[in-house]
C-alpha cells in the first residue's frame, strides 16, 4: 500500500468569499504534515476537501497508489480518514464508537473486538468501553476520535486541530499518541494546528497557509531556521495576530 | 357523586370480572389503533427521514403541510374518509366504510403526520457533524444518513408514542367511517360516548379506566424513552 496525495490548483469559495486559492501541495507518504495559519486561513477547508468530504470549485484533489491513480470511489475513502476538532462521537457506547468504521468494511466480529480493545488499550480508553460516547470529558472524547480513526489503520489521516479545545494535559496525550503512530506505522499524517510550538514537536514538514494561498512548505527545521517568505518569519514572530 | 362511585365499582368489577364485551371492546381497539400505528410509522418515517435528510424543491411546503395535518380536527378527517369510502366515492367499490379498516386508515391519516412531523425535527436536531464522521469513516452517504436516523432514534421513538397516544383517545373520525357497530367496529372511545348518551356509566366508566390507564402507560414509556435519550 502506497497510497500518496497530492492537491493541484484547488480554489475554493463560500458566498463568493475566496477561501482557498490555487492550493497545490504534494504529500510524501509515511510523514507527519502540520499546516499551520491563523484563523480563516483555510486550514479546516484544506483539509475537508483533501479529504473527499468537499468538493474544490477548481483543481484536482489526486490521490495514487503506486502508480495507479484512484479516483473518489468508496474503496479510495476507506483508506483515509478524517478526526474533527470537537464532536461528531455517536451517542452509544465508546466500544460501539470504535467499532463503527470496522463494522462498515465487514470485519469478523472477533477482529473487531479485538482490534477495538487494542485501540482503546493505546488510547488509555479500555476501561470506558462499555460507558456512554457523550458522557467523556473533552480530553477523552478528543482521544476516542482518534481512536475511531486509528482502528481503521487508514493510509491518510487527517486531524483538525485534534488539540485546540483541550487542556495541556490532555493535549500531550493525544499529541504522545501521535507520535506513536510515527514509530509504529507507515501512516501518513496530515494535520491542521495553529500551535507553533506543537508543530515543531510532531512535524516532519510544516505548510504555512495564509489568506487561502499556500505561503511556504518546508522541512520543519528549515521552516523554522530560515523561512523563505516574509509572512512566514512574522507568523512564527507572532507578527501575524490569529 | 353516587353515580360516579357506583360506576366505579362496578368498572372495578367488569374489568376484574373479565367481561367478555368490555375485552373484546378493549382487543379491537388496541387492534385497530396497533395497525393504525404501524402504517402510519411505515409511511411516516421513510416521509419524515426523507425530509430531514434531503433538500429538494417543495420541502417547505411539505413540512408546513404535515404541522398542519398535525392539528388537524379528527371530524373533519372522518367526513372526507367517510366521502372517499362511501359507496358513491372514488374508493367505494371497496366495500370499506363501516368495518375496521375503514378505521385504521382514518386513524393512520391522523397518526402519520405526526410520525413525518417528529421524525423530521428528530433528524434535523442532530448535528451534521454526526454525518460527516461517518462519511468520513467510510459510510456510504446512505449508511451516514442511516446513521443520522439512529442517532435520531429517541425522538423518532417518542413520535411514535405521541402517534399512538392520538390513535387510541381518537373518537370523531372513527365513530364517522367506522359506524360504532356492536361487536364489529366498536371501539373504547365510542363506546364510551354511546354508553355515556345512554346513561350506562359502569361500561363508560371501565373503558374510561382503561384508556386513563393506556394513556398513563404511554406517558410512562415516552418519559422513560426522552430520560434515555438525555445524556448525562
Amino acid at each position: 500500500m502506497d497510497l500518496r496525495l497530492s492537491l493541484s490548483h484547488i480554489t475554493k469559495s463560500y458566498n463568493s468569499k475566496v477561501v482557498l486559492n490555487n492550493c497545490s501541495i504534494a504529500f510524501e507518504r509515511g510523514r507527519i504534515y502540520c499546516i499551520i495559519g491563523p484563523n480563516g486561513s483555510g486550514k479546516s477547508t484544506l483539509l475537508r476537501i483533501s479529504a473527499l468530504l468537499e468538493q474544490a470549485d477548481k483543481g484536482e484533489v489526486i490521490f495514487h497508489d503506486g502508480d495507479r491513480r484512484l479516483y473518489g470511489s468508496i474503496e479510495l475513502r476507506r483508506r483515509i480518514t478524517l478526526v474533527f476538532p470537537k464532536g461528531g462521537l455517536f451517542n452509544t457506547t465508546v466500544f460501539n464508537n470504535s467499532a463503527y468504521g470496522l463494522s462498515l468494511r465487514k470485519i469478523d466480529r472477533k477482529d473487531i473486538k479485538k482490534k477495538v480493545e487494542a485501540v482503546l488499550k493505546g488510547v488509555g480508553l479500555f476501561d470506558k468501553m462499555n460507558q456512554n460516547a457523550l458522557t467523556l470529558s473533552s480530553g477523552e472524547a478528543q482521544r476516542l476520535a482518534l481512536a475511531r480513526a486509528l482502528a481503521l489503520e487508514p493510509d491518510i489521516l487527517f486531524l483538525d486541530e485534534p488539540t485546540a479545545s483541550l487542556d495541556p494535559g490532555s493535549g500531550i496525550i493525544i499529541e504522545n499518541i501521535i507520535n506513536n503512530l510515527r514509530k509504529k506505522r507507515h501512516m501518513t499524517i496530515i494535520m491542521a494546528t495553529h500551535n507553533l510550538f506543537q508543530v515543531q514537536r510532531l512535524a516532519d514538514e510544516a505548510i504555512f497557509l495564509y489568506n487561502g494561498e499556500v505561503v511556504e512548505t518546508a522541512n520543519v527545521k528549515d521552516f523554522f531556521k530560515n523561512p523563505k517568505d516574509e509572512r512566514t518569519l512574522q507568523f512564527i514572530n507572532g507578527e501575524i495576530i490569529y | 357523586m353516587e353515580i360516579i362511585f357506583a360506576g366505579l365499582q362496578q368498572a372495578i368489577y367488569l374489568i376484574l370480572a373479565f367481561d367478555r364485551e368490555l375485552y373484546s371492546i378493549i382487543f379491537l381497539s388496541l387492534k385497530v389503533s396497533g395497525s393504525a400505528l404501524l402504517l402510519a410509522a411505515l409511511i411516516g418515517l421513510p416521509i419524515g427521514s426523507l425530509i430531514g435528510l434531503k433538500r429538494f424543491f417543495g420541502r417547505d411546503f411539505i413540512i408546513s403541510l404535515l404541522n398542519t395535518f398535525m392539528g388537524l380536527p379528527p371530524v373533519v378527517v372522518g367526513l372526507v374518509f367517510y366521502l372517499i369510502l362511501s359507496r358513491s366515492g372514488p374508493l367505494g367499490f371497496m366495500g370499506l366504510l363501516y368495518t375496521p379498516w375503514a378505521m385504521v386508515i382514518v386513524q393512520t391519516a391522523l397518526a402519520m403526520p405526526i410520525v413525518a412531523a417528529l421524525s423530521h425535527s428528530s433528524i434535523i436536531g442532530v448535528d451534521d457533524i454526526v454525518r460527516k464522521s461517518a462519511i468520513t469513516l467510510g459510510a456510504t452517504p446512505a449508511q451516514a444518513a442511516l446513521k443520522v436516523i439512529m442517532e435520531a432514534r429517541y425522538g423518532i421513538m417518542a413520535a411514535i408514542i405521541a402517534a399512538f397516544g392520538r390513535v387510541t383517545a381518537e373518537v370523531g373520525a372513527i365513530l364517522i367511517v367506522g359506524g360504532n357497530i356492536a361487536g364489529y367496529t366498536r371501539v373504547m372511545t365510542t363506546t364510551i360516548a354511546l354508553e355515556t348518551d345512554k346513561g350506562n356509566f359502569e361500561l363508560a366508566i371501565s373503558l374510561g379506566i382503561i384508556l386513563i390507564s393506556i394513556a398513563l402507560c404511554i406517558n410512562i414509556l415516552f418519559h422513560f424513552v426522552q430520560k434515555r435519550g438525555i445524556v448525562k
